[in-house]
């Protein structure tokens, strides 16, 4: 089911953590909200859930109006950042809570519970307690949890925040793999780039409590609209006005119009991707990125001279920047 | 054996300040042989004495545990003014000296008081029977529980309950099934405490009860008063049935710990 978010402000005390919010969310989507901390992104999805009521503005689940119903008459499902397991019960109540509280009959409640266990890949842990359970785990009980009610939307709050980078790809492609699967809504919360590229189809940019962009990843990536967009959603150069990134920089080992002189400092290499930190005559940094060959190729070492072409870069609209800035 | 020398100083420490007073009690109160020691105990003012301060103990633990979670929940899920004052009032009687809150209730509930002298001409007495009794009691076990359960109501925090409520949960069932459970701890070491208080309290209740033998009588003032008519056999009795009370409450609050430490 499809969501908007319709001109939202949230205030706590002495902090807007949201000013009017628009957002539109189509069903079956997978959106991601991508944005520093503080940006308003968590509580963007709180409002959704019904955890948090809005000062100002409306939201709405399948063009329903629910701005003033209560979380558990949403329909909605929420992942916790630290998963809120229910401590005192095994994986199995703990997927089983829902069910129970709709009154299903046992052998059904049975039925669904092994399901989802299988899907989540936890059959074998149903009478542990989630004390018991690592990190990857615990949050798949989450989602199996979460999923058991068969929820319209779907909420997940920085559901990969907590774990260990290897375990964190495994399951961003496991929840991109289950979202075609049931094609449930969903919306997730991160404050990092590369997963929010990776799982979403659709990603819109927060910065102090607004929504700066949406759009699918490479529109957002590609046609960035301010200058914080374009530096969130990458590494960036600055050179005066101008944002280049480092992709864009070409290295050639002999001068030819338009290029500047620049000075090795460090060549990182990272697997298949050199990085190549420069400094320009003038004295500022400039960062470059290119494949392993081509490093090769030119045969980058510390403390050789190089040219560089950094093409005219992006610059932005004053108001934009503004914008972003305040 | 700078160690040695520590263990040795809380060991002799200890054993000056627990071990030896309780050892006298128990030789003392066998002094005059078992068969004395049981009749004290068993004499009617003993026995009623002991089954006052159960039947006490039995109204006020329950009625503290109730109003003690519900004052720790307001006082960490709710916002309101004068939070901060509410939160040291609930202190108070920790702080406060029993027979002050004797003499308290006493003014405030007294047939004297404009209060106590409306519930006298309704036929209602709470000075010197029961119901002033196990209101001193509630008065200075109240802290207990509170203080015991706020902490672990903050560190357990909201996010169990807000998963209960977006899968659907009214907010009585996230009560029941996921606040009370994961507070269950606390709740239960704060019942110990509780009860160990109400078992012991003499200050207060001794100014409400005003003291009469076989009738308003707990076991502390039993004791209090055996020993003043020089029945030392039976103040000696009816302390050693109060300390093994003392103990009972102690074990039960170790085997709770050892629980929550699992």
């Amino acid at each position: 089911m499809s969501i908007t978010v319709d001109r939202v402000s949230k205030r706590f005390e002495r902090f807007q953590a949201l000013k009017e919010v628009s957002l539109e969310v189509p069903s079956g989507s997978l959106t991601a909200l991508l944005g520093p901390s503080g940006s308003g992104k968590s509580t963007l999805l709180r409002v959704i859930a019904g955890l948090e009521t809005p000062d100002e503005g409306e939201v709405s689940i399948g063009g329903e109006r629910v701005t003033h119903l209560p979380p558990q008459k949403r329909g909605v499902g929420f992942v916790f950042q630290h998963y809120a397991p229910f401590k005192h019960m095994t994986v199995w109540e703990n997927v089983a809570f829902g069910l129970k509280v709709r009154r299903l009959p046992k052998p059904e409640i049975h039925r669904r519970v092994r399901e989802l266990l299988e899907l989540v890949q936890l059959e074998g842990w149903a009478k542990h307690y989630p004390s018991q359970l690592s990190g990857g785990q615990r949050q798949r009980m989450a989602l199996a949890r979460t999923l058991a009610v068969e929820p319209s939307v779907l909420l997940l709050d920085e559901p990969f925040g907590a774990l260990d980078a290897q375990v964190r790809s495994d399951l961003r492609r496991w929840l991109r793999r289950l979202h075609d699967e049931i094609g449930v809504t969903t919306v997730l919360v991160t404050h990092d780039q590369e997963e929010a590229m990776e799982v979403a189809d659709r990603i819109a940019v927060m910065h102090q409590g607004r929504i700066e962009q949406t759009g699918m990843p490479s529109e957002v990536y590609d046609h960035p609209e301010s200058e914080f967009v374009m530096a969130f959603l990458g590494r960036v150069n600055r050179l005066g006005g101008a944002l280049i990134r480092p992709h864009d920089v070409s290295i050639l080992s002999r001068p030819t119009p338009g290029t500047r002189e620049a000075m090795i400092e460090r060549v990182v290499h990272l697997g298949f991707e050199v990085r190549v930190e420069m400094l320009l005559g003038d004295g500022s940094p400039l960062c470059a990125q290119l494949s392993r060959d081509e490093a090769a190729f030119l045969d980058l070492r510390q403390g050789r001279i190089v040219y560089v072409d950094v093409g005219a870069g992006r610059t932005f609209e004053p108001s934009q920047l503004h914008r972003a800035a305040s | 054996m700078a160690r040695l020398m520590l263990r040795a100083a809380a060991l002799t420490y200890l054993a000056l300040i627990l071990l030896l007073p309780l050892g006298m009690m128990v030789l003392r109160a066998f002094g005059s042989g078992p068969v004395q020691v049981w009749r004290a105990l068993t004499s009617p003012d003993a026995l009623h004495a002991l089954w006052l301060t159960v039947l006490i103990a039995l109204i006020v633990v329950p009625l503290n545990a109730a109003f003690g979670v519900l004052c720790a929940l307001v006082l960490v899920r709710h916002e309101f003014g004068g939070k901060r004052a509410l939160n040291a009032l609930v202190g108070l009687p920790l702080s406060l000296s029993p027979v002050v809150v004797g003499l308290a209730l006493l003014l405030a509930y007294g047939q004297d008081s404009w209060f106590g002298g409306w519930l006298a001409e309704s036929g209602i007495r709470l000075i010197f029977s029961l119901p002033g009794m196990v209101l001193a009691t509630l008065f200075v076990s109240l802290p207990f529980v509170v203080r015991e359960v706020v902490p672990v109501l903050r560190e357990v925090g909201r996010e169990q309950e807000e998963a209960a409520s977006t899968l659907g949960a009214s907010p009585w069932r996230t009560l029941l099934s996921i606040t009370l459970p994961s507070i269950g701890p606390g709740v239960a070491y704060g019942v110990v405490l509780t009860t160990a208080r109400a078992l012991g309290e003499f200050g207060a209740v001794s100014v409400v009860s005003g003291n009469v033998e076989g009738r308003t009588q707990t076991l502390t003032m039993y004791v209090a008063d055996r020993f003043e008519q020089f029945d030392v056999t039976g103040a000696y009795a009816a302390s050693l049935l109060l300390a093994l009370l003392g103990v009972a409450t102690l074990l039960m609050m170790n085997r709770i710990s050892r629980r929550q430490g699992r």
